[in-house]
């Protein structure tokens, strides 16, 4: 498992029905894409974030495979209908098999 | 110095792989082959999809890369210069807001990103630009 691995989201606290928000998500994770030689002179092996997803109240909004091309800490942002309060389940999907995920909710009215 | 028929051939097969470079060769394939397992082949057409992309960034770390599709199923990002150009593939559900995204990628040197939306009617649609970077990702 990859050390210090923070997941960050951010969406607006309220919004009307029917309106289209931003989401902003980032979590911090080294990305090593297996092409760097590390000091030793031997090629890193690869461990990366293979797949993120973000649903509102079980419905998808996005589902991202991910490559190695993608930056380290790596950073979506979309925009997402909502028409009920609710919330946001983000998760993402280690290399190793890890998980994280993380919520967060929105008041609509 | 003779050479036998046998060495003149073995020469020429080394100049022969020199020259078009396995590397370079394996690259275009793989960018091929890459677009094709989005595409199936299909043809792309260039309106409907906006690519933002800076001209030059200065750190090939981290580029920002915004995509907008109106209406995309799936969008795929691609940098075609880079040793492995799979970016990222983007499947939209039916909560998604609008069909935009953005994120930061990685990219090796001078190339030309692209990024391919996949329409409901199974349609495709592709626009590139060139991004010039001062100093290159993928570690190296």
């Amino acid at each position: 498992m990859a050390e210090n691995v923070v997941p960050r989201v951010r969406v607006p606290r309220d919004a009307k029905a029917g309106d289209s928000v931003s989401v902003r998500t980032l979590i911090s994770h080294p990305m090593e894409s297996g092409m760097r030689r590390g000091s030793d002179g031997n090629l890193v092996p690869r461990q990366i974030i293979n797949r993120f997803t973000c649903a509102f109240n079980g419905e998808m909004v996005i589902d991202v495979e991910i490559h190695p091309g993608v930056a380290t800490n790596p950073y979506f942002q979309f925009d997402a209908k909502v028409n009920q309060s609710g919330s946001f389940d983000f998760t993402w999907y280690d290399d190793d098999g890890s998980v994280y995920t993380e919520t967060a909710e929105i008041a609509v009215a | 110095m003779t050479q036998t028929r046998r060495q003149f051939v073995g020469n020429g097969l080394a100049v022969a792989a020199a020259f078009f470079g396995l590397p370079h060769i394996a690259n275009a394939a793989t960018l091929e082959e890459a677009i094709n397992a989005f595409t199936g082949g299909a043809s792309t057409a260039s309106e409907g999809i906006t690519l933002i992309a800076p001209e030059i960034a200065e750190n090939g770390n981290t580029v920002p890369i915004e995509v907008d599709a109106p209406g995309a199923a799936a969008i795929m990002l691609v940098a075609a210069g880079n040793p492995n150009p799979d970016v990222c593939t983007v499947n939209f559900g039916p909560a998604a807001g609008s069909q935009m995204v953005s994120t930061r990628v990685r990219l090796a040197g001078e190339q030309e990103v692209i990024a391919i939306a996949r329409m409901p009617d199974g349609s495709f649609k592709q626009a590139r630009q060139n991004v010039r970077v001062t100093i290159g990702g993928c570690g190296g």
